[in-house]
């Protein structure tokens, strides 16, 4: 064991000081230490993305980073995304169109969707199909997680013509 | 899959990096986007008591272009190569390569010096550097110096960086003509069965320069100076081609793995080459 | 009654019952990140487990150290197998008849096997204190290949070395642990031997892994001061788990309570007992303190349950004209290190002899061969009921063979072939008994929409174009159709450790006129908290929305054996259904004496009991509801509650017709799928929706089996495809479209037939993709390249059949 350090996080908003070992990953930090349990631990090794989180921008892979590597940095999970009043349009549209079963790979699957649509509004499906490429799923085939993320450009894209 | 502990530090600009480098010897490691580090730590395959994070070092980041010189700072992540207009516009290469590396996630951490500096013969950047002539420069206790990609490569894991250096920056000279990297790999996330960076330059009908470089072939990139030489003044026809793919086959050796037998990776990469050189050839 | 009384079809609309695409009650949680998956669950002092695992696939454990990791702060213990043994506990008996070791004794049989398993404050700790375990090994020989074993002088299994018989019969080797035989041996050879044709070929199904995305793993938590015991874990058998852990632990099975949360994905890796859970159990019985163990990515591929790994060779014989007419299969199974295969207690090879297909054989043969190595133990149904995935790649692939022998098309081969739907219910020549099925309908349509013919056409065209050297790809059309057999099973032979494979549901209906519903089964990702609220709907007339359905915890669901098998819908499904009815023919009582008539005068209708010919006069079934806990009802209890176990007559038979048409590029080895087309026959829709994400996700495993997924190992036993790096799981970039396509025969002794559907495209999907390669070089020779059909692999046929030369 070496020395526990300090870090400091903003996850969804909210500051977080934390006491942790440097070797403690961010992926066990936001679930254990936070009890932010959206995120998933699906593969270790930066192959599946189920621990996809956003990150000053970025969608990273939360098993492959170090939570002292992250430190003074800006967090986004799933549960930073909508309210239960107020869904984002990427889990409506997983819902509407069942671009989930077992709902493991989910969290970080509309996570890292969010990331791709805020790049790429308007995606063909070869980009969806590409850029989704980093998140795995056992249960889906993707065909319907490809359908919901291009369901909700649309929908964001419509939204934002409606508001101005 | 839990790391061995270890000393974090991240230090600001790069005096105190090579401080510490030095003070820890070979207890320490340098960390940039972590993608192949980190999953050895996990698997305690590497034991790092002091790590090094260079994201704080400003030094290291940034996409220069001046005139025909191109110069990447070490810390410029795959991502920003993709994302940089200017850049694409002078070395469309480098995206088309990166754009088959790994996966969004790890392109958004990985980094191009970590991809050249933890020579993984897996890697794809370090054929194209060589591809593309680039130097690399390093800077240590005894100051700083710069060593061309095609001098880099000793062996698997092995480069012409001393243990108390860090790659600062990576240069070349925008290439002209037609350019191609070609990659075969069994699915995303995978390092290529095979794959070569190509770049031809056109004069009239006939082949005024080529360059031709390998990944995942030896335990080194291969930059290939025969089969370069086989194509120029020829019209890269089917003939040209052919022996110019025989002159690279010459220059690999690769090894059995997950991936498939040796005569297998050779004709898998005789196919890669003449695709990369006709799709080059094409855009001359 | 007046203008508010919606009309029919709302009201049926409203009910969101069967055969509409409901969206999913699941999905709210866990689009929101609200899953609760067993690594969420925290309790307070959770120590964590881990273990120390064998580098070595065959050795002596001369000596385990364990002071070094016993004196780093923060251990609370560390487990071996003389810890286990004054327990009983330091092997355990296998779902297949065998017994297995919880922590090595006395030597290792597989690398990556358990052998020490360190309890500690926290994971990290416990990461550090397996390195410090000191084992000392004695290498021994390895044996990998299941020929070579059944021929080694050395045995791999020390401790039965001396019994001549298993749980299955004789064992003719050491190293051999049963032949199962099924089907007249005799008349089968006779009929071969002096047949028009035969068709013989060994056909290989590589050992693969279900590998969910979820690992497995538990939490146990003894409460020592009421005697209870929690095992919280990722278990496709809830209760089975808890009468296991009964046995095993001695505690009395009202004092284990067993909770499976949300899952994240099973596909077979998580019905068997794995020494995780019993480590986790005695740490917690000894420490008092709950105890969390959940494997990393490396032990869950190379450790728990595996899946194929038979060698099956086969012969085929049929008339001139193409009539087949006998079918021999003879198996070598490799079952690793102990037979932990999740077969039903009477069937040591599964279902496998369903292998006579969708075709009308009269006469066949089955003969398995389970055979030990030095490979992980398993053997589990990966995405298919026992073994049935096996047994329709190898029809599959003996009927391509034989139209190769007999110089005849392939689907028309399969044509003539067929079960004709006059003869349903169809005795097949191994023992089934057929439900119900359409064979010729389905493959006809399944032909005319990839428009066949047409592609025949263009398939000789690109051949063609091949030889003249302007291409080097090469097209194949992949056929398959299947017939599974779903839905274990009845109760007379079907049991897993003597537990019959019956189901369960028990419905409670609110005062207010919603409903809970518990089942003994456990979703996975299948969405049975939609899908049975949907059948539950239609039979009692209360709307899907307003129902909850429950599964997982066995202090609460009826007892049931799990989800597993495509046997929730035929098995649970069942019991819902007839649970429902069990709620319709009491509220009925209710509804007649609310109407002040007769029993035999009132109707079901949608939603509501009505006066037969005065559907004015009614009471809906929220009334109903109401009336059965607010009113004395003479004759008639109180409360509107019913629970029906199901024990099904026979299983289902669902099947399809599945095409894949793909480009071969010689020279690469790469193959691109140009379409995916796949008809699916699961009797009566539940859900259309669900039923095609199911065939998605299924067909993507499918794919991946055939094309390039597989466990590897060495000479030495060691596994090469350990992570998801060598260990092929398709991204979304690799992943093909896929068009569906279905029939409707319903299951004609299923209380609302339906059939199963959740593993139909895995077995149908390998072969189609297979069978695409093989037609792909069929035109230069190719009989039978084993998968998986990878680059390399792919590369090497092309390259035998001289293609590069």
């Amino acid at each position: 064991m070496s020395k526990k350090i300090q870090i400091a996080l903003t996850v969804n908003g909210e500051a977080h000081d934390i006491l942790a070992e440097p070797r403690e990953l961010l992926i066990y930090v936001l679930r254990e230490r936070l009890n932010i349990t959206g995120p998933h631990v699906g593969c270790e090794t930066s192959h599946c993305g189920a621990c996809t989180v956003t990150l000053n921008g970025k969608s990273v892979k939360s098993c492959t980073m170090f939570a002292t590597q992250a430190d003074g940095a800006e967090i986004t999970t799933i549960e930073g995304l909508g309210s239960p009043d107020s869904l984002h349009a990427l889990q409506e549209a997983f819902r509407e169109h069942h671009g989930l079963q077992c709902g493991f790979c989910t969290p970080g699957m509309i996570t890292r969707a969010v990331r791709l649509l805020e790049e790429n509004p308007n995606p063909t499906e070869e980009d969806v199909r590409f850029g989704m490429a980093g998140n795995l799923c056992r249960c889906t085939g993707y065909q319907n997680i490809v359908k919901s993320v291009l369901a909700a450009a649309s929908d964001i894209n419509t939204a934002k013509e409606a508001a101005q | 899959m839990i790391p061995a502990a270890f000393e974090y530090h991240r230090p600001g600009d790069l005096s105190s990096a090579l401080a510490l480098l030095q003070e820890h010897g070979d207890d320490a490691r340098v960390i940039a986007g972590g993608h192949s580090l980190i999953p050895m730590m996990k698997l305690r395959m590497a034991e790092v008591p002091h790590l090094i994070d260079l994201q704080a070092i400003d030094a290291l980041r940034g996409i220069t272009i001046e005139g025909p010189r191109v110069t990447l700072g070490a810390m410029v992540t795959q991502h920003e190569v993709i994302a940089s207009d200017a850049l694409m516009a002078v070395a469309p290469i480098l995206g088309e390569a990166a754009l088959q590396i790994a996966d969004p996630q790890v392109r958004y951490m990985g980094t191009i010096g970590g991809n050249l500096a933890n020579g993984d013969p897996g890697n794809d950047m370090p054929g194209l550097m060589q591809c593309l002539d680039a130097s690399f420069h390093l800077e240590g206790p005894e100051g700083a110096r710069s060593v061309m990609a095609r001098e880099f490569y000793e062996s698997a894991y092995m480069t012409a960086r001393a243990d108390d250096e860090i790659l600062t920056a990576i240069s070349f000279t925008a290439p002209r003509g037609g350019y191609a990297y070609e990659k075969q790999k069994r699915k995303i996330g995978d390092y290529a069965t095979a794959a070569a960076a190509v770049m031809l330059t056109r004069e009239g009908s006939t082949c005024a320069a080529a360059s031709i470089a390998m990944t995942n072939l030896s335990d080194v990139p291969v930059w290939s100076a025969a089969a370069g030489a086989v194509l120029v003044g020829t019209d890269v026809g089917k003939d040209a081609v052919k022996a110019a793919v025989a002159a690279a086959l010459a220059d690999i050796d690769p090894t059995e793995d997950n991936r498939g037998p040796v005569a297998f990776k050779r004709h898998v990469a005789a196919t890669i080459i003449a695709r990369a050189i006709t799709r080059a050839w094409g855009r001359a | 009654m007046n203008d508010l009384t919606p009309d029919r079809d709302d009201r049926v609309a409203k009910l969101k019952g069967l055969g509409c695409s409901r969206k999913r009650v699941e999905d709210a949680r866990f689009t929101q990140g609200k899953g609760n998956y067993v690594d969420d669950i925290k309790m307070p002092d959770m120590l964590h487990g881990d273990f120390v695992r064998s580098p070595y696939a065959h050795a002596r454990v001369v000596s385990i150290d364990a002071s070094a990791a016993l004196a780093l702060d923060g251990v609370v213990a560390v487990l071996t197998a003389k810890d286990l043994e004054p327990l009983g506990l330091h092997w355990m008996p296998t779902l297949a008849g065998d017994k297995q070791m919880v922590l090595a004794d006395g030597k290792v049989l597989f690398q990556g096997q358990e052998v020490a398993y360190v309890v500690a404050r926290n994971r990290y700790v416990a990461a550090d204190a397996v390195e410090l375990v000191e084992v000392e090994y004695e290498e021994l020989e390895v044996l990998v290949d299941p020929f070579k074993a059944l021929q080694s002088d050395v045995t791999l299994r020390e401790d039965i070395a001396g019994e001549t018989s298993g749980a299955h019969g004789e064992r003719r080797h050491p190293n051999h642990i049963f032949l199962w035989e099924e089907g007249d041996k005799a008349a089968t050879e006779q009929v071969i031997d002096s047949a028009d044709v035969v068709a013989e070929e060994m056909i290989y199904y590589h050992r693969t892994h279900p590998c969910p995305l979820e690992t497995c793993g538990c939490v146990a938590s003894m409460d020592k001061v009421n005697g209870k015991l929690t095992l919280y874990g990722t278990f496709q058998a809830p209760h089975v788990v808890r009468t296991v852990a009964s046995l095993l632990s001695g505690i009395e099975e009202h004092n284990i309570r067993v909770v499976s949360p949300d899952i994240g994905g099973g596909f077979g890796n998580k019905v068997g007992v794995y020494p995780g859970y019993v480590c986790s159990i005695v740490a917690s019985i000894v420490t008092g303190k709950p105890v969390k163990w959940v494997e990393d990515r490396m032990d869950n591929l190379m450790a728990t349950a595996f899946a194929r790994d038979y060698w099956m060779k086969g012969r085929i014989s049929a008339t001139k004209d193409g009539k087949i007419t006998a079918l021999e299969a003879k198996v070598t199974a490799d079952h690793g290190a102990f037979d932990a295969c999740a077969d039903p207690t009477k069937f040591p090879a599964g279902f496998f002899h369903i292998c006579t297909g969708s075709y009308d054989i009269p006469v066949a043969y089955v003969g398995v061969d389970g055979v030990y190595t030095n490979k992980a133990p398993g053997g589990v149904a990966y995405r298919c009921s026992f073994r049935v995935t096996e047994a329709a790649y190898f029809i599959e692939r003996m009927i391509e063979v034989l139209a190769i022998e007999l110089g005849m098309d392939a689907a028309e081969l399969r044509r003539i072939n067929f079960i004709r739907e006059d003869q349903f219910p169809y005795q097949s020549a191994l023992g089934w008994e057929y439900d119900s099925g359409d064979y010729h309908t389905a493959w006809d349509k399944a032909l005319a929409a990839v428009g066949y013919d047409g592609l025949r056409a263009e398939q000789a065209e690109q051949l063609a174009a091949f030889k003249r050297g302007e291409t080097r790809k090469l097209m194949g059309i992949g056929l398959s159709f299947f017939t599974e057999i779903v839905g274990a099973g009845p109760v007379k032979n079907c049991d897993i450790l003597g537990m019959g494979m019956f189901d369960s549901c028990e419905i409670r209906i609110h005062p207010t006129g919603s409903a809970i519903a518990r089942l003994g089964t456990i979703s996975q990702g299948q969405g049975h908290a939609t899908t049975f609220a949907q059948i539950l709907a239609s039979e009692i007339g209360i709307p899907a929305d307003s129902i909850t359905i429950e599964e997982g915890d066995t202090d609460t669901a009826p007892y049931g054996l799990g989800t597993y098998g495509s046997r929730s819908t035929p098995v649970a499904g069942a019991a819902t259904a007839l649970a429902g009815r069990k709620i319709r023919a009491k509220a009925q009582m209710i509804a007649a004496y609310l109407l002040e008539v007769h029993d035999n005068d009132v109707e079901f209708d949608v939603d509501r009991f009505v006066v037969k010919g005065a559907p004015e006069r009614f009471k809906t079934m929220a009334e109903i509801a109401y009336a059965a806990y607010h009113q004395a009802i003479p004759g008639v209890e109180p409360g509107l509650e019913a629970v029906s176990y199901y024990d099904p007559p026979n299983m289902t038979y669902p099947f399809g017709a599945y095409i894949c048409v793909m480009d071969v590029d010689v020279d690469t080895g790469e193959a691109h799928i140009r379409q995916v087309y796949a008809l699916d026959d699961c009797g009566t829709r539940i859900n259309p929706m669900v039923i095609e994400g199911q065939v998605h996700g299924g067909l993507t495993e499918a794919y991946a089996i055939a094309m390039a997924q597989e466990m590897a190992y060495d000479d030495m036993g060691n596994c090469k495809t350990a992570t998801l790096m060598d260990f092929f799981l398709p991204t979304t970039w690799e992943t093909p479209h896929y068009t569906t396509d279905h029939t409707e025969t319903p299951s004609p002794h299923h209380p609302i037939g339906a059939k199963g559907v959740g593993e139909s495209p895995n077995v149908g999907g390998v072969p189609a993709f297979s069978n695409a390669v093989h037609d792909a070089l069929r035109p230069f020779g190719l009989r039978q390249l084993h998968m998986p059909h990878d680059h390399w692999r792919i590369w090497k046929a092309a390259n035998d059949l001289g293609l590069h030369d």
